[in-house]
């Protein structure tokens, strides 16, 4: 197996499954919040407290330990229209948010424990009995989605239902999404599904639809969970341009290596010719 | 095109079916006040003054009709259009808002004049129409039409001034874009573009489907906005046809199946009537009452219906010789409807009360009278999964800061029974598409919940075998009941498919399944607890419980569950077909005459007699079935046609007109009339009305729900992962508004009305905005009802600003339209709160003995 498309097969994994995935689709999410709850049953995430945020209908206020499933309200002034009209002059975008589960994934990289691991469906999972709470995977994220529970510690975030999937089992939030916005499978045939239905949006006049994470080619290597977008991701609280925080890594070893090595060599060096 | 509903709020399970059909290219249109989770996938938003719908839809129906834009053969084939009416009918465009008939004194309309001519002797007296009223008369009227002869005079020119379609186009011929725009605040470019969409997509190749919910329901013309719904998709051929018709979402679980098999006063079950005291003294008047002797169509069997129910209840007792107990039934004596009783509660007229799955200490109109209603009752039995405030007003309820309820002085003894969840029990949940969908229980029910089928079986066996013995004749209808059901189980479950049995109907006396409601008999040989639902347990097999998925059968799917009647799909659907039995268009084909098998076939099941071809002409003398021409689609109706206009049958006239709303901060810019002048209104000191046009109360609110809740919150600010989702109440307002009134974002505003005042958290936002109507700018505002004081999430209940004014046909309170005031800041509390409000009374010029201004 390829390991570009498989990352479980690059960590290792020997003839792992087809990598498993989501397609946000946001043009057609009603912003019902069904995937919140639905997560929230199953993986049994506590509530995240009674606040009225005042940010449209978005009293979730983005992922956190507790909320691992996310939708977006943005309300704003509608695009030009398309020659036959449009819906107005107000748009109100909605967009359910979730782990992106990386390519190469920062979080993964930094975990010092190996609670963070790559499945064999190429998804990445805390495993909640290892992690120690470093938080070393906090900062790593490049969408700012893993975050620590107050007073346990411990980092959570989307695991893609993984006792759910090994199972043959959709995981809950794309289960209980009434309008198929959330959609579940083998992330190459939905990155194929993801181009026709942009496509078919552009010739439906809604040019500004956008395909976000789709890409192997962009900093993270691609997503397994993407997103086809109304506006720049900007506008929904996400990265234009994420980039895996630890890509840098093995260069800037290399480089302090060699310094390391230039300076060694400098001292041996300095010890060299003094006892010349 | 969907209007008077927020359906991908409320209903977003059934909302993905329009996503569907949106990726494959339909139109979206929503029409509504406020810019909702429905408009935002929407092809086109139209905002529009709440409580101004039949002035936009008769603004169609003109469009239409000024440009002879109907499906003419359909019109002419299936309506009544070409239905001559009588010549005393005068219209409302004569009489100023009226039609003829009007009886200021009994304040309803003497309805001869409205008759098809010849059928003036059909009429019903002021009287009948009176009582009628009293016991909302017209609900029956839910599965079939108004009763009237087969025999009408027709001009198949529709050239005669008499004739419905020229009376239709007279009618709304002011009804122009340009009074659209007054009345409505809709501008005529937005309002061409629906009236193209509409028309364009209607036709031989095209549908349209038109979705309402209680948007269109809940007002004091409700049912008007509904049949002025119904003459547009009857005009552009939409009924009876797939990808057309009329979608009224229902509500939660089984509201449709309430109805079917209803929780209403005035209805038994497959919506015969309660019978009335004075005029159904026997059987025969009752079934008289129902039906006319020279109809047409289906309900002419009534008889059977009737008959085959009274066996369901009484069994062996109920024979031919005692009018099969028709004795034992209760009878209607007036009103008695939800709003009636909370006020004859007030009066210390009812002792005691149950409620199941209802809070009407949130959930209903007028909250402050429910409270103080409940309150004054001997005893309150309430059913529920979590101690609602229904069950606890006597020691937090709002009037307790008040003063006005003290809870050691609270009479009322309060019984909270737990009840059992939907997933805690079996049965069967009737849906929008009147279909019934069987339900396993998936887990037994904590502690003492229970079913309310172990709730009602277990209540009437204890009264049952307390009146056990009892000679007196008033204990003879609940003693002689067949009350047997098998039951399991340690808590002595009744087996609800069994009562689905009896619901389906048997034979008698060898107790054979029947296959359908054309099997019922009325000779006391076959039983069924419900006509329409007869057939869903054909063969012995509970069809509701039928799983087979849509991928494995055809686009119809009709293997998944079962729809009453007859498990059809969509209703009149002869309609599909042309009158000489061939679709309209290989596009739209659906059902259609089979000449070489001579019978109908499709993809549904023929709403219609299988082998009565196309052609067929009834005999002179010919009633009921027998009386439907071959070419009569609409098979509930006495002349087997499609209403345009109704004849018979409703309180407030045989055309919808518009009226405004009974708070309406302008006067009615079409007629002098300014409300539906039959309206039913409680006129007394404890429920009073803003006046119209009152700048003390000058903006217009609505109120509505949001996904996140559940009506009254019982099911839903009871669970923390629905609280956290929407965990306060709030008000929408629109920056214009807000800058008026200064208010600003997550700060507090109150909002007045003559009856309360409610406190919200401000949510500014565009997708409210004001409207032009009349050249002055209309406010209009938004409050979810979710919200009481228990739960986990709490905060003032927004059902506390109504009062009390309905429709005179159904008696469904005008609840989504009222005017107020908006202030910043909290409301008082305490005494003060009372004084506030006299003070805005005093202001907007109302006192004692003054409700209206």
């Amino acid at each position: 197996m390829d390991n570009a498309a498989s990352p479980a097969a690059a960590s290792g994994y020997a003839d792992p499954p087809r990598r498993m995935g989501f397609f946000t689709d946001t043009s057609v999410c009603i912003g019902c919040k069904a995937c919140e709850v639905a997560c929230k049953e199953w993986n049994g995430v506590p509530d995240d407290g009674f606040n009225l945020l005042g940010m449209s209908y978005d009293n979730t206020g983005g992922l956190s330990a507790n909320s691992w499933r996310a939708v977006a309200f943005i309300e704003q002034p509608a695009p030009p229209k398309a020659p036959d009209g449009g819906a107005g002059d107000l748009r109100w975008l909605m967009m359910s948010n979730v782990c992106k589960h990386c390519t190469h994934a920062a979080c993964l990289d930094v975990c010092p424990t190996g609670a963070l691991f790559r499945t064999e469906f190429s998804t990445v999972v805390v495993q909640e009995d290892i992690c120690n709470g470093c938080g070393y995977c906090i900062p790593a994220c490049p969408y700012g989605v893993i975050d620590q529970r107050e007073g346990d510690g411990r980092a959570w975030k989307c695991t893609m239902c993984y006792d759910r999937i090994g199972d043959g089992l959709t995981p809950a939030c794309a289960k209980a999404c009434p309008t198929q916005s959330i959609q579940y499978g083998p992330l190459d045939e939905l990155r194929g599904r993801a181009e026709q239905r942009q496509a078919k949006l552009h010739e439906a006049g809604e040019t500004s639809a956008r395909l976000y994470g789709n890409d192997p080619g962009d900093g993270v290597g691609g997503d397994g969970a993407f997103f086809l977008l109304l506006d720049e991701p900007e506008v929904y609280g996400l990265p234009p341009d994420p980039v895996v925080t630890t890509r840098d890594l093995p260069k800037m070893w290399r480089t302090a290596g060699l310094a390391a090595l230039t300076m060694a060599a400098a001292v041996v060096a300095a010890f060299v010719g003094r006892s010349r | 095109m969907i209007q008077g509903s927020n359906m991908a709020e409320a209903h977003p399970v059934g909302f993905q079916w329009v996503v569907d059909a949106k990726q494959r290219g339909a139109k979206v249109i929503h029409v509504d006040p406020r810019f909702t989770r429905t408009s935002a996938l929407a092809d086109r938003y139209v905002p529009i003054r709440a409580g101004s719908d039949i002035a936009f839809l008769g603004g169609i129906v003109n469009h239409i009709l000024s440009r002879g834009l109907d499906f003419r053969e359909y019109v002419l084939a299936y309506t009544n259009a070409a239905t001559i009416i009588t010549k005393d009918f005068r219209d409302t465009e004569d009489l100023d808002g009226l039609f003829s008939g009007w009886d200021p004194v009994a304040g309803v309309y003497d309805p001869a004049s409205w008759q098809y001519e010849g059928h003036q002797e059909d009429s019903p007296s002021v009287a009948e129409v009176a009582a009628h009223k009293e016991v909302a008369g017209g609900l029956r009227h839910e599965s079939h039409g108004a009763p009237v002869g087969r025999h009408t005079q027709r001009d198949e020119t529709l050239q005669d001034p008499r004739c419905v379609y020229q009376i239709l186009k007279r009618h709304y011929s002011r009804y122009t874009p340009e009074m659209v725009q007054e009345v409505c605040g809709v501008p005529p470019d937005v309002f061409a573009e629906v009236c193209r969409a509409w028309t364009e997509n209607s036709g031989r190749e095209r549908t349209t489907c038109l979705v309402y919910s209680v948007g269109w329901t809940q007002h004091s013309v409700g049912v008007q906005y509904i049949r002025t719904g119904a003459i547009i998709q009857l005009l552009l051929g939409n009924m009876g046809r797939p990808g057309g018709g009329i979608l009224a979402l229902r509500g939660h679980a089984s509201i449709q199946g309430s109805t079917d098999i209803p929780t209403l006063f005035n209805l038994l079950p497959g919506y015969l009537p309660m019978p009335h005291h004075a005029q159904h003294p026997t059987l025969d008047k009752w079934v008289e009452g129902t039906i006319h002797q020279a109809q047409k169509g289906f309900w002419g069997s009534a008889r059977a219906y009737c008959v085959s129910l009274l066996k369901a209840y009484w069994g062996e007792k109920a024979t031919p010789d005692n009018d099969f107990c028709f004795g034992y039934l209760p009878r209607l004596t007036g009103d008695h409807g939800t709003y009636q009783q909370t006020l004859d509660m007030i009066d210390g007229k009812i002792c005691g009360y149950f409620l199941l799955g209802q809070n009407p200490a949130v959930g209903s109109a007028h909250g402050r009278a429910q409270r103080l209603g409940m309150a004054n009752l001997d005893w309150l039995v309430v059913r529920d999964l979590y101690e609602i405030e229904s069950a606890t007003f006597w020691k937090n309820g709002p009037e307790i800061e008040t003063g006005e309820i003290v809870t050691e002085e609270c009479r009322t003894e309060v019984f909270l029974l737990p009840a059992a969840a939907h997933v805690e029990k079996e049965g069967s949940f009737t849906q929008t598409q009147r279909m019934l969908q069987w339900r396993e229980k998936a887990l037994d029910p904590p502690g003492d919940c229970r079913s309310e089928l172990w709730f009602f079986y277990h209540l009437g066996r204890l009264i049952r075998q307390k009146l056990a013995g009892s000679t007196q004749q008033r204990d003879r209808p609940i003693l002689d009941l067949a009350w047997e059901y098998p039951t399991h189980g340690p808590h002595d479950e009744p087996s609800a498919e069994a009562v689905l049995m009896e619901i389906n109907g048997y034979t008698l006396p060898d107790r054979q399944p029947l296959s359908g409601f054309s099997e019922l008999k009325d000779d006391g040989s076959t039983v069924c607890g419900c006509w329409i639902y007869s057939g869903v347990f054909k063969d012995g097999v509970n069809q509701a419980a039928r799983r087979k998925p849509g991928t494995d059968q055809d686009w119809v799917a009709s293997e998944w569950a079962w729809a009453w009647p007859m498990n059809r799909r969509i209703l009149y659907n002869r309609a599909s077909a042309d009158p000489d039995g061939k679709p309209w268009s290989e596009r739209k084909k659906y059902v259609w005459w089979d000449p070489e098998r001579n019978e109908w076939t499709g993809f549904d099941v023929p709403d219609f007699e299988k082998t009565k071809p196309p052609s067929y002409r009834p005999p002179d003398g010919a009633t009921g079935p027998a009386a439907l021409a071959g070419d009569d689609p609409f098979v509930m109706q006495g002349d087997g046609k499609g209403w345009l206009y109704v004849p018979s049958g409703l309180i407030d006239g045989p055309l919808p007109t518009h009226y405004e709303p009974v708070e309406s901060p302008i006067r009615n810019p079409l007629y002098k009339q300014q409300f539906n002048p039959t309206r039913r209104y409680y006129d007394r000191p404890d429920n009073p009305l803003n006046p119209v046009g009152s700048t003390v109360f000058p903006y217009v609110f609505t109120t509505s729900r949001l996904t996140e809740h559940h009506t009254a919150g019982g099911m839903s600010r009871t669970l923390a992962y629905l609280s956290e989702l929407q965990p306060a109440m709030f008000i929408e307002v629109s920056p214009e508004l807000a800058a008026l009134r200064g208010l600003r974002p997550l700060d507090w505003a109150h909002v007045v009305t003559t009856r309360a005042v409610v406190e919200a958290r401000v949510l500014v936002t565009d997708r409210l905005r004001p409207l032009r109507v009349e050249n002055h700018a209309v406010h209009q505002v938004w409050l979810p009802y979710h919200w009481g004081y228990a739960g986990l999430v709490t905060g003032d209940a927004a059902n506390d600003l109504l009062g009390i004014a309905l429709d005179p046909n159904v008696l469904i309170q005008e609840s989504k339209v009222g005017t107020c005031d908006v202030q910043p800041g909290r409301r008082p509390t305490g005494r003060a709160l009372l004084a506030y409000l006299a003070d805005y009374r005093r202001r907007a010029g109302l006192s004692e003995g003054n409700q209206r201004g």
